[in-house]
């Protein structure tokens, strides 16, 4: 539960869109992710605002296949 | 009861653009300095500023501070402090040359001059002409502040707190500021930050609105605990509204859009901007066109089965010109609006932006309050900056860019202010025995809470009241109305329960606490714009059409104590310029 309300406030962000994707995301999408996906979940809430806005909103993608298959279930939320 | 306690000689709460310049300004003098914030400093929402920062650096063509000063009385209709606002344009340039000096990634012209680009309300010798007047880094001005501030900040070994919440203020029996306690999200631990000097910069509270521009994390703390600690907020009862913000979501709309030609459209297909301002139309100043679209609505030509929004057409404008020239603007149509706007036309509404009120400063930063028959005493060791206090520049209506400004001129000069007191001031002085008592019967009312109200079911209900009856337009029976229903809905607020009583990372609770301060703000908007029988800049009354200055040319200052009122005089005399008088505002 914790670990949960930990990346809960992780998703507080300086961006309202940011806000709104990764509270609907935490509803619908995180409770499926495997463990692995969860961590890389955690670590894409490390970007910067801006960065990752970019990659949620299309506008970017990721090097990281881990990662772009996570943020793929994020543009969609 | 006692908490335990860190010392430093200065506490700064809040980690956006104000706080963290002012911090710079006190670790560079060798101060000891905390920096409390709930999140990671560069993921404060200045990061959502993209306009840029308003300077007169004179590099696109002839300007100087006194039109910026102009410029800025004018947009706030009068109800600005003129001596503040001459510091703030007088300082401004230097502000900008100091963030470049920390490293700013400003954009440049080809002589290598700081690029400067135009917005609405700043213009060259008096209104004649628009002038470029604001500073940017591409669309991340408010991220490249955050990011250089922050380097810096920690290269002057300014002590970061991230991810605590700062939950009261502490005051001895004599009124001045010892400090404030705090809670560490990841313990659930309370502690006594015990400073010499106290300066809030928590940022605006747009989030007591169901439309609002802002991040959830704009709570309105720094206001909350200065108001439950008998310090008055200032001209609450005016909020900046953007026109455009996406229907439902907030999410804003740049006024890009209908700079390109985007416009907008009642639910009979008409442009009806053409009829309110006619040689402007979608591109008059944004209180004018926010008006405008809260009279189609209100009137019944609003858009869609509630006939409650208006649409933003920019179909006509192209895809290339919408992909080129308005990067970013289909994600989001798309993202919260369910509309792709090259097809379809987006849903908008008027949606609360920024907040011109706050605590009360004079141009120092210093925190001051009317007594012994004087409108303004330093509290001593308390100090705000930045969109939590009111200094007042912004008056009744904020110019575009000029909150970054506010943030940079104002930081550092608290900072400065900090400094002469701690010179003058040196050593701790003791804590009351009782500090941190107040927040601890907070905390275990919370706690102990049985057949409570939902904090989510409070705060919704807060959200829809504001919207609804202290809206862009003010009627006089929705007023009287809603100043009942806020107290009514605050008298819930007191009653929260949470069910989750964990201590790590409790967002429950951490939400319970930020709604006691959301909702002292919501209070203090509703009484105050009850109360101002008149229309100045966003303060929009139906029932008094017209700007009062015989009666009402004063600041508001509103007391939590019985939503008690007091007036004082705005200052019409800058420092050095001739005063500005109060002119009939058009545009
Ligand atoms: C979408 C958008 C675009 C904008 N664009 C521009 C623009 O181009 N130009 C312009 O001039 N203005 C713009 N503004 C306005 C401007 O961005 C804000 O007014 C400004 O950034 C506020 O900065 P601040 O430092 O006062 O507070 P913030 O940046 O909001 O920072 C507040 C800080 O306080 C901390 N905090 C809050 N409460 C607590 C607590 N209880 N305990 C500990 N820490 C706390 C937060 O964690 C955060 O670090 C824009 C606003 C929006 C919404």
């Amino acid at each position: 539960m914790s670990d949960f309300d930990r990346v809960r406030w992780h998703c507080r962000r300086g961006l309202l869109e940011l806000d709104i994707i990764l509270t609907r995301f935490l509803e619908s999408g995180y409770p499926r992710l495997s463990e692995a996906q969860r961590t890389v979940f955690s670590g894409l809430l490390e970007y910067a605002d801006n960065d990752l806005w970019d990659f949620v909103s299309g506008r970017k993608s990721s090097a990281d296949a881990a990662e772009e298959e996570v943020l793929d279930l994020l543009r969609e939320t | 009861m006692s908490l335990p306690t860190r010392k430093f000689d200065a506490v700064v709460v809040g980690a956006g653009g104000a706080g963290m310049r002012a911090a710079l300004q006190l670790s560079e003098a060798g101060l000891k300095v905390a920096v409390l914030s709930k999140v990671f400093p560069t993921r404060s929402h200045t990061v959502a500023a993209q306009g840029g920062i308003g300077a007169s650096l004179g590099n696109m063509g002839e300007d100087n501070w006194l039109w910026h000063m102009y410029d800025t009385i004018k947009g706030s209709d009068y109800l600005g402090d003129q001596d503040a606002i001459e510091f703030l344009c007088r300082m401004a340039p230097q502000a900008v040359y100091d963030l470049e000096h920390y490293g700013m990634p400003f954009d440049r012209n080809e002589n290598g001059t700081v690029y400067q680009r135009p917005f609405g309300g700043h213009s060259s010798n008096f209104g004649e002409r628009p002038v470029q007047r604001s500073v940017c880094a591409a669309d991340r001005t408010g991220h490249a502040m955050l990011h250089t501030l922050y380097q810096r900040n920690v290269r002057a070994n300014t002590v970061f707190f991230v991810e605590w919440m700062a939950l009261d203020l502490i005051r001895d029996a004599s009124g001045q500021v010892l400090g404030v306690t705090a809670m560490e999200m990841e313990t659930g631990e309370t502690w006594i930050f015990q400073a010499r000097a106290t300066l809030f910069a928590t940022g605006g509270a747009g989030r007591i609105y169901a439309a609002s521009t802002n991040a959830f994390i704009n709570t309105g703390d720094g206001l909350g605990m200065a108001a439950r600690a008998g310090i008055p907020l200032e001209d609450m009862e005016f909020w900046q509204f953007h026109p455009t913000g996406v229907a439902g979501a907030g999410v804003l709309i740049t006024e890009g859009v209908r700079g390109e030609g985007g416009y907008l459209l009642n639910k009979d297909g008409e442009r009806f901007m053409e009829r309110y301002a006619p040689n402007m139309k979608d591109l008059a100043s944004r209180d004018v066109v926010a008006r405008a679209m809260a009279t189609e609505i209100k009137e019944g030509r609003g858009c869609g089965k509630d006939a409650d929004y208006i649409l933003l057409k920019l179909d006509h404008i192209g895809v290339d010109k919408i992909e080129k020239k308005l990067p970013g603007i289909r994600e989001i149509a798309k993202k919260f609006a369910n509309v792709d706007p090259v097809k379809d036309p987006i849903p908008v509404v008027p949606t609360c932006h920024y907040q011109m009120g706050g605590i009360p400063t004079n141009y120092h930063g210093e925190v001051v309050v009317p007594g012994n028959g004087k409108d303004n005493n330093v509290v001593p060791g308390f100090y705000a900056a930045g969109e939590v206090a009111c200094a007042s520049v912004h008056g009744a209506n904020r110019l575009g860019t000029n909150s970054l400004t506010d943030l940079l001129v104002f930081g550092k000069a608290s900072g400065d202010s900090v400094i002469r007191y701690l010179k003058e001031n040196p050593g701790h002085k003791d804590l009351p025995a009782d500090a941190a008592d107040y927040t601890m019967a907070r905390l275990s009312r919370l706690d102990s809470q049985a057949g409570g109200e939902s904090v989510f079911e409070v705060g919704a209900a807060m959200r829809r009241t504001m919207q609804a009856h202290c809206g862009v337009f003010r009627f006089p029976d929705l007023l009287t109305d809603g100043v009942k229903k806020i107290r009514e809905i605050a008298d819930r607020a007191a009653r929260t329960e949470i069910k989750d009583k964990s201590k790590t990372f409790n967002t429950a609770r951490i939400e319970a606490l930020e709604l006691d301060n959301l909702i002292e703000v919501a209070r203090s908007t509703m009484v105050c714009a009850d109360a101002r029988q008149e229309s100045r800049g966003a303060h929009d009354r139906a029932d008094y059409p017209k700007r009062d200055d015989v009666t009402w040319l004063k600041h508001t200052l509103w007391y939590k104590d019985n939503d008690r009122l007091e007036y004082k005089a705005v200052n019409l005399k800058p420092l050095t310029a001739e005063s500005f008088e109060p002119k009939v505002r058009s545009y």
